[in-house]
């Protein structure tokens, strides 16, 4: 699964895409912030507010309770600012 | 279905260019609205905004919402133009052009494809101030208010 993270996400957690394979059990958006945020500091301090946290699942946004099954790119990034 | 054209790019914008892209050589189009969206100065704070997006997702994610216009009203053309990069004060971030044969179509759909753009397009702006200071700029909830009126009336 391809992770990608914009803005003050991919500057607190320090790089801005990586290729991980979740454990067991980490089935839902929420899961795997949980799992991320055990990964170490940068992860932790990213992380530390999940409903500061948006979501795209193949380009989708989505809900933290959306399964993640079958999904090959996560996007994680604060509230949009464009426009 | 209407005409949809969106592009996410690294060059100043041009608008009557995009005006005409749309208007020439037809006889139906009855009204043009077109909103131009500005980098400002901050009272001579700003010195730059750093505009970085989600390739491929930007794309997406705009094209669906000018689609949505497209269902919700009678327009023949959408066109949403968005910068990236570093975008001085005075320059233009965001363009966009409707075109319907009545202008209540044209100013509502483009209305609406500005308040779905803020708070779904994946965006994000970062400031660079006269002072050499950077800084991530928050999400308005201002801009979800906005958005949430296009869900409750019709």
């Amino acid at each position: 699964m391809k992770l990608l993270y914009f803005a003050w996400v991919r500057e607190r957690i320090g790089t801005a895409e990586e290729t991980i394979e979740p454990p067991r059990g980490v089935d839902t958006v929420d899961d795997l912030l949980g799992w991320l945020r055990t990964r170490g500091e940068a992860y932790d301090l990213a992380l530390a507010e999940p409903a500061a946290i948006r979501v795209a699942l193949d380009h989708d946004h989505a809900e933290h309770d959306t399964p993640i099954a079958g999904v090959r790119e996560v996007a994680l990034f604060p509230p949009m600012t464009g426009g | 279905m209407a005409h949809v054209r969106v592009a996410i790019v690294s060059e100043p914008l041009d608008i009557t260019a995009e005006i005409e892209r749309v208007t020439t050589g037809r006889g139906d189009i009855g009204a043009v609205v077109t909103f131009t969206g500005l980098c400002r100065d901050e009272d001579g704070r700003l010195e730059a905004l750093e505009l970085e997006h989600y390739p491929g997702m930007a794309e997406t994610e705009v094209t669906r919402i000018a689609e949505q216009a497209a269902k919700r009203w009678e327009i023949s053309d959408v066109t949403v133009l968005h910068r990236h990069g570093k975008v001085k004060p005075g320059e233009t971030i965001v363009l966009v052009v409707t075109a319907s044969k009545h202008r209540h179509a044209a100013f509502e759909s483009a209305e609406f494809i500005m308040d779905f753009l803020k708070t779904h397009a994946p965006f994000w702006k970062k400031e660079h101030t006269a002072a050499g200071a950077v800084a991530w700029v928050s999400a308005k909830s201002s801009d979800d208010d906005a958005e949430e009126r296009w869900n409750t009336v019709d």
